[in-house]
């Protein structure tokens, strides 16, 4: 089988939604129930116990903030580029899918010094019950990030060859469910008392 | 295969500016002292960016019908697992039950969040 | 244009083990699925010989010590239903079936499809290294309670429950990524003409299977990266003197464990439908019932997982409403059944021999069924959990869904699969000499385990108060049945194998069904179809009056008919 041809699988839609956007959707969904379970576990928690709003003060909410700003505007290159991909222009898309990715680099970096200072103050995964939490639901966060940073880059190749531009939106499907994910973690980790 | 145009593009920098005005105004909000304020600018704020992100960014909204059903569906299992395991893991003592440890950790943080 | 146009053989590597085609990976899920059955089963043959001669030195095995018999029902559980019943029942059947019988030439992402068999072969292969590491593979029972599952001092495999932990993991990961594959195959990829109510019910069935699985996988995946922190990171999300709660994680696991019961289930009553359609010559009584019946079932599924937490400790008015619900779903199931029987009342019974397994997983379903209402309700569950009545009731179940249904499943696809028939008389032999012994196993359990006999216990001598010595001959009458049981698999395996290459020549339609898979060669070419097919009617038109042939495959235009 040749390696670019798709099998007429692909090609079809019942639905009238392309497989590709079908399957991103799907994605989507089952990314739902992974980080719901996990935040649903952590209020139950946090509500239990309101002396870990202690422990939640500490965190840096001017950190918090401007990652929220770095993945809202990272989030505006996204559809910007579906934008470009829709009016087949393949090489702009890419460009700013890169600026999409690279909108992800900094929040890293930004949650990389945040948990530099974090951890200087002796705040670690094991610290205690709201700390716990806190790691674990931004470093599930921050794996979805880079992911979608390897992927969307692949998708930029393509697309500045004018190639798979279907695939620009879906990666900017993905991309904005993150930021959805990262709009309720901002208040629940950084701000609620 | 190339993109089929399915979307209307609204004016995306203008829905980018509501967004980060939102921003701002949940972390101002959350300084406030009272409770009510900083919960609405917390999680109020935060239902109504995840809204515009999901209609003007997703497209959902011009989506096939059963898209928005199916995620709201999803939701719909995680209010039932919360509804179903909540009064267990949250409260800390129900009908011939309590939990001690946690009943120990509790009372003095909260003496302590009432006095601030 | 078809991706196949053109298409030149590859070599054996691509071709058997880099494959894209739906069907290799099937048959890669189905090779490796019943190579982890006979490890399963050779794990229970260990430790009922542990039960039924106590403390013994077993054949093939040595002395089983109480660490052992621990890890020993762990893997046993673990490795029938994570790596042998979805794996092959959903992933096997799934992958060779779909793309068939909706009429296209494969999957619609056919490199997730390759990458999702990768990453369940990877699962497979954390889960064997946990058997060479020290203290040996986990034995804190395929349910994982913390504080057992999370602490090594008191589970006193580590690295084990680690590799366990990351072993089910990466089969989830693998599953969700399949099964969302099918999904979107099944809702785009249809022929030409194939409505929603023309697709065959096991098609139906393994894609509900596939999304109750994904709405119910993700609390377990979070729970079971909190365990996994709890296990290597020390911190305390289960540990309730640093603010956890053990309880949460048997909320998040059962939370996925009952619907994960209904995801083996669904595609084995799939299989079953598709067999006694073509084998009583009678379309399936009430298609579209059956469809909303599922879906009820699918939904009621996610509202009964506390009935198997009935005695943690949860709040005893949560019980009550996990009580109703389970008594509830109770309900579509029967309906089900009692609609394969209204299939079968007046058809046309054939007993051939995947006729034969399907009659046999209603039967023995059903007992498996009426068992679970006595656990269902809290009341009685108070005594019974943790008895043999439990694990009697739940193999009444389990075994039909992943060896019954699975064997009617492989003796009726076996010929489209490999282009040969199996042997009939061996097949009926096979036949008898598992059913009838799966009952000698599990009814003298029933019986110990109304008696009051424990779960997990490796040997009732330290228990004074556990042994009777009574029901001793009920405990070795059950070892045996196991025994002759599986020494009756071989029948199974010389068949299967031996006619690979003796067996009859299949034509494309032994069966005289009227499904789109058999409408091309056996086995199929890559691409499945010469011409891609055009769908005009639903998948069970047998027995139709002024015929010639008792069937109307789906794919012949109606101009055909003729009178």
């Amino acid at each position: 089988m040749s390696r670019n041809a798709k099998p007429i699988a692909n090609t079809r839609s019942g639905t009238g939604i392309p497989t590709a956007r079908l399957i991103t959707w799907w994605v989507i969904a089952s990314e739902i129930v992974i980080f719901g379970g996990l935040l649903a576990s952590y209020i139950m928690h946090r509500i239990a116990h309101p002396e870990w709003a202690a422990s939640a003060s500490h965190t840096l909410t001017w950190a918090g903030a401007l990652n929220t700003f770095v993945l809202l505007t990272s989030s505006l290159c996204a559809v910007l580029a579906h934008q470009a991909a829709d009016a087949h222009d393949g090489p702009k898309a890419a460009n700013l899918l890169r600026l999409t990715a690279l909108g992800g680099f900094i929040f890293l970096c930004i949650k990389g010094y945040e948990w530099t200072l974090d951890i200087r103050e002796g705040f670690v995964l094991s610290s205690g019950g709201f700390w716990s939490f806190y790691y674990t639901l931004a470093g599930l966060h921050g794996l979805h990030v880079v992911a979608g940073m390897i992927i969307m880059l692949i998708v930029a190749a393509e697309a500045a060859k004018n190639q798979e531009l279907q695939r620009v939106e879906c990666i900017g499907l993905y991309w904005h469910f993150v930021d959805i994910v990262w709009i309720f973690l901002f208040p629940l980790l950084y701000i609620a008392r | 295969m190339t993109t089929d145009a399915h979307v209307h593009h609204p004016n995306y920098v203008k829905i980018w500016a509501i967004l980060v005005v939102l921003l701002v105004v949940s972390v101002l909000g959350s300084m406030s002292h009272v409770r009510e304020i900083v919960l609405i600018a917390a999680f109020g704020v935060a239902v109504v960016k995840a809204y515009l992100v999901a209609k003007n960014f997703m497209h959902v909204n011009t989506e096939k019908r059963w898209v928005p059903y199916l995620l709201i569906v999803c939701l719909l299992f995680l209010s039932i697992l919360f509804a179903g395991v909540a009064p267990d893991v949250m409260k800390h003592s129900g009908l011939h039950w309590s939990k001690n440890p946690a009943d120990q950790t509790v009372p003095p943080a909260t003496d302590r969040t009432k006095n601030e | 244009m078809s991706a196949h146009a053109g298409y030149a053989q590859p070599g054996t590597f691509r071709k058997y083990f880099w494959s894209t085609d739906h069907k290799m990976i099937a048959m890669q899920y189905l090779f490796t699925g019943m190579a982890m059955a006979m490890m399963g089963g050779y794990f229970a043959y260990v430790f009922r010989m542990q039960l039924g001669f106590p403390n013994q030195y077993v054949p093939g095995y040595g002395i089983v010590t109480p660490g052992r018999y621990n890890a020993l029902v762990t893997m046993h559980g673990s490795i029938m239903i994570f790596w042998v019943a979805m794996p092959v029942l959903i992933a096997a059947f799934g992958n060779f079936l779909i793309p068939l019988m909706v009429g296209c030439d494969d999957m619609a992402f056919p490199r997730i499809n390759r990458l999702s068999y990768q990453i369940f072969l990877l699962s497979v292969l954390v889960l064997l290294s946990s058997f060479l590491v020290k203290g040996g593979p986990f034995g804190g029972a395929w349910t994982a309670y913390p504080p057992l599952s999370a602490s090594g001092a008191y589970n006193l495999t580590p690295m084990g429950a680690t590799l366990w932990l990351l072993a089910v993991a990466l089969e989830f990961v693998a599953f969700l990524l399949g099964g969302i594959n099918f999904t979107v195959t099944v809702m785009n990829s249809r022929a030409p003409g194939m409505k929603m109510y023309d697709i065959p019910l096991v098609v139906w069935m393994i894609v509900l299977a596939n999304i109750i699985f994904m709405a119910c996988a993700g609390p377990l995946i979070a729970g079971a990266i909190m365990l996994l922190f709890d296990q290597t990171m020390s911190t305390g999300f289960f540990d309730p003197t640093r603010g956890g709660d053990p309880l949460l994680w048997q909320h998040l696991f059962w939370f996925f464990g009952h619907p994960e019961v209904y995801v083996v289930l669904l595609p084995a009553m799939g299989i079953v439908a598709e067999v006694i359609a073509v084998f009583a010559r009678k379309k399936i009584f009430g298609y579209k019932t059956v469809l909303y019946t599922t879906w009820a079932v699918g939904f009621l599924s996610f509202v009964v997982w506390a009935h198997h937490q009935f005695v943690a400790g949860i709040d005893p008015r949560m019980a009550n409403i996990f009580s109703i619900t389970t008594l509830l779903i109770s309900i579509p199931i029967t309906e089900m059944v009692f609609l394969y029987v209204a299939t079968l009342y007046g058809g046309s019974i054939h007993l051939d021999t995947p006729m034969l397994w399907a009659l046999a997983f209603i039967a023995e379903f059903m007992i498996g069924g009426v068992t679970g209402i006595f656990l269902g309700s809290s009341g009685t569950d108070i005594y019974l959990h943790d008895t043999y009545f439990v694990i009697a009731h739940f193999h009444y179940t389990f075994v039909p869904i992943a060896i019954i249904a699975v064997f009617a499943g492989l003796t009726f696809w076996y010929p489209k699969m490999f282009g040969r028939m199996l042997n009939e008389t061996l097949g009926k032999i096979h036949f008898w000499g598992t059913v009838i012994p799966f009952n000698v196993i599990f009814i003298p359990l029933f019986i110990t385990g109304t008696a009051g006999d424990q779960r997990r216990v490796y040997s009732y001598a330290q228990f004074a108060e556990q042994s009777r010595p009574a029901l001793e001959h009920l405990r070795t009458t059950s070892t045996i049945g196991l025994l002759v049981m599986l020494a009756f698999q071989l029948a199974f395996l010389f068949n299967f194998f031996w006619s690979l290459s003796n067996g009859k020549s299949a034509g494309a339609n032994p069966w005289r069904s009227t499904t789109l898979e058999w409408t091309v060669p056996s086995p199929p070419p890559h691409g499945n179809f010469a011409e891609m097919p055009t769908v005009y009617r639903g998948p069970y038109e047998y027995g139709l009056p002024g015929r010639v042939d008792d069937f109307l495959p789906q794919n012949v235009p109606d101009q055909a008919f003729g009178d």
